[in-house]
């Protein structure tokens, strides 16, 4: 997916001399990530919501551990190249304002 | 306490400018069926309830209904955000952009503001669930309309 600039999506240090490819790449990149983090997040929201009124369930608990695994290695990954998720992440400088926020989608 | 997460449950890219979709759509936002009113039906009932699973259910629906207030308010965003002064007042939004410019305000498609009056908290764990079946079913139908 081809996002406009002023992503600041240079800041993963990606060695690339044709800039916009490397741009590109890299917003592919940082949606796929965005979305398999998504799916991790409904998946563990639904889990716990059935773990909550079967809370013996082990497969149950066995996969909401497994998704829980996943989307802290896919949260740390994403966060450490894109920026933060939640204002809960530490950084250098103050990153929260530099992506666009989740309501400004769509924009050509 | 909630900690707000740089995403939307589910993206959302409408690059079509559509106010009257819109005018329709902000009833689940703000309507007496919408995200606002089951969030804050379900967050308000849990206080209330006898044991860890239905007080565990209360409180983690509660909290998803805000992720899906937040998609509802991107859809009508979205669908108004390059609306022209024409499209606005073609779709019968004139009265609204009044008031509220280009903000996304909780309100019913007919325009009747956000009220907790839609929602009951009785103090009573049977007739609490018994009303959120009833919004649940209410909730379906009022997206169900929407498809037609």
């Amino acid at each position: 997916m081809l996002l406009n600039e002023n992503r600041n999506c240079s800041c993963n240090n990606m060695d690339n001399e044709n800039e916009d490819e490397g741009r590109r790449i890299d917003c592919e990149r940082k949606e796929e990530l965005l979305q398999n983090i998504r799916c991790l997040e409904f998946a563990i929201n639904e889990l716990a919501l059935y773990l909550d009124t079967h809370p013996e369930d082990r497969k149950a608990l066995c996969l909401h551990k497994k998704y829980c695994n996943e989307l802290k290695q896919l949260r740390d990954m994403y966060q450490k190249v894109y920026g933060p998720l939640t204002i809960t992440y530490p950084c250098n400088k103050w990153r929260w304002l530099e992506e666009p926020w989740p309501w400004e989608g769509g924009e050509d | 306490m909630w900690t707000y997460n740089k995403m939307l449950q589910y993206p959302i890219n409408i690059k079509c400018t559509d106010p009257k979709l819109a005018k329709v759509i902000i009833s689940q936002y703000g309507g007496p069926d919408g995200e606002l009113a089951a969030s804050l039906r379900y967050l308000s009932q849990r206080f209330g309830m006898p044991d860890q699973k239905s007080k565990a259910v209360l409180n983690d629906i509660g909290t998803e209904e805000l992720a899906h207030l937040e998609m509802v308010g991107t859809i009508v965003h979205q669908l108004t955000r390059n609306a022209s002064i024409e499209e606005i007042e073609n779709a019968g939004l004139s009265a609204y952009y009044t008031d509220h410019g280009v903000d996304v305000y909780p309100q019913a498609a007919s325009g009747v503001p956000f009220s907790a009056s839609v929602l009951a908290c009785k103090g009573d764990p049977i007739a609490n669930l018994q009303e959120d079946l009833a919004a649940d079913k209410k909730d379906f139908e009022c997206t169900l309309a929407k498809k037609l």
